[in-house]
């Protein structure tokens, strides 16, 4: 099994539901259903068209925060990792920011821009950014001088050597901030939801709280996990495979 | 054709904002297709120079002059004293990167420069996957890939084995005989200097200062072991040793 890690992470996750289902079966626990009627929740909540309805649209939030945070944090954390004055000026103000709540900014983006999308947005970049800044700048640290300096030296194209050999050697930050920004982007853009939105995931969970409809919150929270899992291994392994293949 | 490079002073300033020139009034004149040597000892700042040469460092006193006569600036190579790849490139794509020209002359450029210096076979590995005396051919075939005018060489082949820099130093001489452009070849090595040089200067160190100018005119491939070389050698090691 060792040769096959695709293979054995599928399988972790078979030994999962099976305790899971074993669990039920052993104890009947009174608030968690088994994997089958969560299974059965979920075909319903996607016949009934009400799940890929609210799924699009916080697919829709996340993608255009996620885009939003990548964008502008790696700007501001490449320009503050080559600029040591701005950095030294800038310091403070990120770190304030990294350790500001999500739930603060929430709420403030809320208050201030209203209860509406742009604010649901502005309150997931916010949030994001300077994670992605911090790191970022640590890559913009990381870049080698001596190997712009053969560039340099060559007289090898400035577009040539912006993408030959400035960025290669950022991409592994990029992928480690667009891991870790996804991982994020979508707990938060659920509590943004819970918090200030009438659709999409985080609405439709604090509506089955309210019910009480533990079934639901199981079935939205799996058809979630599955996409974010796809994409995990549809897109960022794949990316990462092909940029760092020479390691 | 000429080319002049002419420092009137290079100095580094230190953290305490002390200033300590490097070099200071040097002159030298390249002649087009001369194979010209830099013998000092270490720390005497012949990288420093070879940096200014490169354009790779702008604050200095002084004119570097590398026009030709059609008014373009020479092309300049630098081979450094690491192999200096990009670890994300392919051997190919390493010496595609400084050629000029669409994508296959690149190419195919790349790949003749490959296998003039014996890398057929290794193109499409990474540099991680090679040894230093491959890397240093690869890097080899990057600096006469880009067609320069100016190669210049930072003691290319002083981190390897003696068999393996001995070979290098062959190709590097067949090479340039081939394609005879003009090489400034940064040393400390006497018998290097002296088996590969058109004509040596002897520098001095603190501030780097031009002792002697010496022409070679024996046929290659020459044996260091020539009487004449072999007096030349120890002239040059009693002035490195003593500099008056």
């Amino acid at each position: 099994m060792h040769s096959h890690p695709a293979l054995t992470r599928m399988l972790s996750m078979v030994v999962f539901i099976l305790l899971w289902q074993a669990a039920v079966m052993l104890f009947t626990p009174d608030l968690l259903p088994a994997p089958y009627a969560v299974l059965t929740n979920l075909m319903g909540h996607v016949d009934s068209g009400e799940l890929p309805h609210h799924l699009t649209i916080t697919l829709r939030r996340i993608a255009i925060s996620f885009l939003c945070a990548m964008l502008l944090g790696s700007l501001l954390g490449l320009v503050i990792g080559h600029f040591k004055r701005l950095d030294l000026w800038l310091d403070s103000v990120v770190t304030l920011a990294l350790n500001v709540p999500a739930l603060v900014t929430i709420i403030l983006c809320f208050i201030w821009f209203g209860l509406n999308e742009t604010a649901a947005l502005i309150a997931v970049i916010v949030n994001k950014t300077p994670n992605i800044a911090v790191t970022m700048r640590e890559g913009a640290r990381a870049v080698d001088k001596r190997l712009l300096d053969v560039a340099k030296a060559y007289q090898v194209p400035a577009g040539r050597t912006f993408i030959k050999v400035y960025l290669p050697q950022l991409y592994p930050y990029f992928l480690a901030a667009a891991r870790g920004g996804l991982a994020l982007v979508w707990k938060i853009v659920l509590v943004v939801e819970l918090l200030g939105c009438s659709d999409g995931v985080g609405f439709q969970l604090s509506l089955f709280f309210q019910y009480f409809d533990i079934t639901s919150v199981l079935a939205y929270t799996l058809a979630f996990a599955c996409i974010i899992f796809a994409l995990e291994a549809g897109v960022l392994r794949p990316w990462e495979r092909r940029v760092l293949k020479w390691r | 054709m000429t080319y002049t490079v002419d420092i009137i002073n290079k100095a580094f300033v230190n953290d305490a904002g002390i200033a300590t020139a490097v070099i200071r009034n040097l002159g030298l004149t390249l002649s087009n297709g001369e194979f010209v040597t830099l013998l000092g000892p270490s720390g005497a700042g012949k990288s420093t120079l070879l940096n200014l040469i490169a354009g790779l460092d702008n604050d200095f006193e002084g004119e570097i002059r590398l026009s030709k006569p059609d008014g373009k600036t020479a092309r300049v190579s630098l081979m450094f004293q690491e192999p200096r790849l990009m670890p994300w490139l392919s051997i190919c794509e390493n010496v595609m990167l400084v050629c000029d020209g669409s994508t296959s002359q690149r190419r195919s450029s790349a790949l003749h420069w490959l296998s003039l210096v014996g890398l057929s076979g290794a193109e499409y590995q990474y540099p991680a996957q090679l040894s230093g005396g491959m890397l240093k051919r690869a890097a080899l075939a990057r600096a006469f890939a880009c067609e320069p005018d100016i190669l210049l060489m930072d003691e290319p082949f002083s981190s390897l084995d003696i068999p393996a820099a001995d070979s290098l130093r062959q190709l590097l001489s067949e090479l340039w005989q081939k394609r005879r452009t003009t090489v400034v070849y940064v040393t400390h090595d006497i018998t290097e200097a002296l088996t590969l040089s058109d004509r040596i200067l002897l520098l001095s160190s603190h501030p780097m200062q031009v002792l002697e100018d010496v022409r070679l005119t024996s046929q290659r491939p020459r044996n260091p072991l020539e009487n004449e070389l072999l007096a030349l050698a120890e002239r040059f090691k009693q002035s490195l040793a003593d500099p008056a």
